[in-house]
């Protein structure tokens, strides 16, 4: 049995604890010994089961499940509590939704990254909808002195069709809380056609509030006496603080306290050097800031500017190949025998995340506690975090999740909870907002880190792809790449060809890298992607029949050192489903107007999508985007879903051509603020018409594999419109 | 300095520095939390508020320059029938990802509607072109501000 297939389901060891609700009605928790969780006993576990049951069931029927995970956008705050529902076999309007904090011991895995929160919860929150209706039912079993087989259930009622009888769900809910739990793994689940609420277009929990402007935003906890932050950091990266003269800002309207703060210089726990300014209003702590007189230490991030980079990246390239990642077969043989050989070099830039919502994180320490609100999407890391920089225990700490305005990877590294804490155990008693403005969090951010591709290909006489290499040059110490900064020697055609090479090579970098949005595989597919539409061509064939040709037959690949295989049968589906959707074999007829197609498979999911372009002068207008994907046999919430891929399809298309790109003079930031980091906005906007191929696989997450193919499908349909191959992004075009 | 401003139709007094932009009086000392902070100089969109009627970035305008303005925030729209039209339209068809652009696209567009009932695509497009939503939920504020202006089938499809 696969590892993730393991995953998917109830682990053995998990432990059902039913419990009668304060006031009356059943709490149920599903107690999950996760690696994080393997220190919690019985006792710890049940400790607050009456207040925060994962599931519970009031006497008047209503239904609260807790959302473990965090709110970033993603809707999985609605798609999870929808798969628990649905197997209880209630009505979605008896449901409530409340947020957990963060406990791992009660909720299991508390994350909100790598598109995994539906592979993972799938089964478990499927088996604890259905073991808390098969308590709900035993419980009227036994009131009615029948057999729970002969029971049924529907919209929260229980009924026992020989007698005529039924009770709603609340009124037997107190005497379900005695009912053993049972066997979770063996407990009946629904077939998918019984499904009610699973599959179905389902509001958001939060969009009501969201209209009416209600505060449920990080930046938007409010707590008596509390005071508001900001954080001045070097001007560069890499810099540390030598001395700071806080008189001035001290004395500038509304400001209460200064700390200058010294950090521990391991950007990974993101206690950066900084000085904090505190004020009775944000406004005034940021106006405060030019009053510092701070003295950094910038030698360390001479050197680390974006030409810099290039230089040594061309270098490298120049030098040969680098380490090898991965040799399959004779590709230098091959390639020397090759009727035709086709080489290119491509490469793309740091990116910034750049959430609507700034880094923010509130706190408030008094008596060696500490209590967060936080809009965080690892929780779990941000306490590993504060225990590695300041000794806490989690014990002493409380950390509620606030919903997020945007993640993007960004919120992965807590970076700024660390930082308020150090202000907030500078000034004890007192609640801490910290916010950063949005040029702090262009300049400070973990990008996206820029990589250089050299590709080269060999064509047999025949039109076959038979050698295929690809020498990448990326930011590490040598040994390790950066955060977010490695290959995928998956990569395709890797598996699909006899013959191919990935290498490496690496520089350092002072500049603080992480994942983004589809981390590796936003800027793999594109480099991919765009070469193999230039090796297809040059083959005499397109892209999408290129690739219809490497996958052959219906197969499963693993990759090297074991993960999630490939399986050619899905990706050759979708590509065949959006190459009939998008009606790929009629071109435009427009001069200037093409389509380009791209495929990637990442993060579970299979997606293959088409671009309509048209291009005048340098201003490209993106017309339509057809997609196909795979992500199982069940879409959760189709209204979320279709949400997800036009949102991916467009945050793509703005790191295409809207004009990303962050750059660097000797550690420094050129970019501030949306005037020099654009985003998409709504006049760029195409339709976009998406189509699932719901293959009966386990369902799997949709935050991030839709993202990638549409760069190279923007590029290949620039080629196709105008001959200018685009092996640099952001997409520059010279006016004709 | 001490102003009283006209928020939502009430007289609020508040003592800050005249170069106080409104939405740090509204965040931080009024309570109105609905107008979210995004730039701080006018290119997102997401501080938007109604200043006499009109669309206007709040991060933008010192408190000094108000005067006696009628200011209406997020937190007031749904009084108005364009406003609550736009917060049904925008949960018919549940717009929003984060979410934490939304005020400020509701606001825009709701001044769009005041004085334009019957926008076309690209007049929605040039009114709400300085809104920016990360999370690109564009092609359903599109569609949302034609179900409430009455030009798309409510229930039709969420583009």
């Amino acid at each position: 049995m696969l590892r993730e297939e393991l995953r998917a389901g109830i682990n053995r060891r998990t432990v059902l604890k039913a419990s009668l609700l304060a006031g009356g009605g059943l709490a149920l928790d599903v107690l999950t010994p996760f690696p994080s969780a393997l220190g919690a006993t019985d006792q710890e576990g049940a400790r607050a089961a009456q207040l925060s049951a994962f599931v519970s069931i009031a006497p008047d029927g209503t239904v609260t499940i807790m959302s473990k995970d965090p709110e970033i956008g993603q809707g999985i705050k609605t798609s999870l509590p929808m798969i628990v529902a649905d197997e209880l076999d209630c009505d979605w309007s008896q449901v409530r939704i409340a947020q957990a904090d963060l406990d791992q011991k009660r909720y299991g895995e508390q994350y909100a990254g790598g598109s995994t929160a539906t592979p993972r919860d799938w089964m478990p929150m499927r088996q604890t909808g259905a073991a808390a209706r098969a308590m709900l039912m035993q419980a009227a079993a036994n009131q009615w002195r029948v057999e729970a087989a002969q029971l049924t259930t529907a919209k929260g009622r229980i009924y026992h069709a020989a007698s005529g009888r039924s009770v709603g769900y609340g009124e037997v809910a107190s005497a379900a809380a005695a009912v053993p739990p049972p066997d979770l793994s063996a407990v009946p689940l629904k077939r998918p056609e019984q499904f009610t609420i699973i599959g179905r277009p389902v509001v958001g929990i939060d969009s009501a509030r969201i209209v009416k402007g209600q505060p449920i935003f990080g930046i938007d906890t409010r707590l008596p006496g509390m005071l508001y932050a900001v954080y001045e950091v070097a001007p560069a990266h890499g810099g540390r603080l030598i001395k700071a003269d806080i008189e001035a800002a001290k004395q500038s309207p509304g400001v209460r306290h200064v700390v200058p703060i010294v950090g521990n210089g391991d950007a990974d726990s993101g206690l950066a050097d900084g000085v904090a300014i505190v004020a009775t209003n944000w406004w005034l702590a940021n106006e405060a800031r030019a009053k510092l007189k701070v003295d950094w230490d910038l030698s360390a991030s001479k050197g680390h500017s974006s030409s810099v980079y290039q230089a040594k990246a061309d270098a490298a390239i120049a030098a040969g190949a680098g380490a090898d990642l991965r040799v399959d077969g004779d590709p230098s043989g091959k390639l020397a025998a090759a009727a035709r050989r086709v080489a290119a070099r491509y490469d793309y830039p740091f990116i910034a995340h750049a959430p609507m919502e700034p880094q923010n994180c509130t706190a408030r320490y008094a008596d060696g506690k500490l209590e967060i609100w936080a809009p965080s999407q690892t929780p779990q890391r941000g306490m590993d975090q504060l225990k590695k920089v300041f000794g806490f225990e989690p014990a002493a700490v409380t950390l509620h999740l606030t919903r997020a305005g945007g993640g993007f990877g960004r919120r992965l590294m807590n970076d700024y909870m660390v930082q308020v804490v150090a202000i907030a155990k500078a000034i004890p008693g007192v609640p801490i907002q910290l916010m950063w403005s949005r040029e702090d969090d262009i300049r400070r951010d973990y990008y996206r880190p820029g990589g250089w591709h050299s590709f080269e290909a060999g064509i047999s006489a025949k039109g076959e792809l038979i050698a295929f290499t690809d020498h990448f040059v990326t930011f590490g110490d040598g040994k390790n790449t950066a955060r977010a900064a490695g290959f995928n020697p998956a990569m395709p055609p890797a598996g699909l060809i006899e013959h191919l090479r990935y290498s490496q090579s690496m520089m350092p970098t002072v500049v603080t890298t992480g994942a983004m949005r589809a981390p590796g595989s936003n800027a793999l597919c594109f480099v991919s992607q765009s070469f193999l539409d230039e090796v297809a061509l040059a083959a005499g064939t397109d892209l999408p029949h290129l690739m219809l040709t490497l996958l052959g037959e219906r197969r499963e690949i693993a990759p090297p050192g074991g993960g999630v295989p490939f399986d050619t049968g899905r990706a050759r589906d979708v590509i065949e489903k959006v190459v009939q959707t998008s009606d790929w074999a009629h071109k435009p007829h427009d001069p200037g107007r093409a389509k380009g197609f791209a495929f990637y498979f990442c993060h579970r999911g299979y997606f293959a999508e088409v671009v309509e372009a048209s291009v005048r002068g340098s201003a490209i207008a993106v017309h339509k985007v057809w997609v196909a994907g795979d992500i199982g046999s069940q879409i959760v919430n189709p209204m979320g879903a279709e949400n997800q891929v036009r949102g991916a399809v467009i945050d793509g298309l703005a790191q295409a051509f809207a004009g990303q790109a962050i750059e660097f003079v000797d550690g420094a930031v050129q970019q501030s603020n949306f005037n020099d980091f654009p985003l998409a906005r709504m006049p760029a906007t195409p339709e976009i018409e998406v189509a699932w191929v719901k293959s009966g696989k386990p369902p799997t997450g949709l935050g991030e594999p839709v993202l990638p193919p549409v760069i190279p499908a923007l590029t290949n349909a620039i080629f196709a419109a105008t001959g200018a191959r685009i092996r640099s992004l952001p997409v520059r075009l010279k006016s004709a | 300095m001490r102003y009283r401003l006209d928020v939502n139709g009430t007289v609020r007094e508040v003592d800050v520095p005249p170069e106080m932009p409104l939405l740090w009086v509204l965040r931080g000392e009024l309570g109105l939390l609905g107008s979210k902070y995004g730039c701080g100089v006018g290119l997102c969109g997401a501080c938007t508020v109604h200043v006499d009627g009109a669309p206007q970035r709040s991060c933008q305008l010192p408190v000094s320059q108000i005067g006696a303005a009628r200011i209406h925030t997020i937190e007031h729209i749904g009084s108005t029938a364009i406003g609550a039209r736009l917060q049904q339209a925008w949960l018919k068809i549940d717009v929003m990802q984060c979410g934490y652009c939304q005020a400020g696209q509701i606001m825009s567009a709701c001044a769009l509607l005041r004085r334009n009932a019957k926008p076309n695509d690209a007049q929605i497009n040039a009114a709400m072109a300085g809104n920016i939503c990360r999370c690109g939920c564009y092609n359903r504020i599109r569609t949302a501000i034609r179900i409430a202006a009455g030009m798309e089938e409510e229930g039709g499809r969420a583009a």
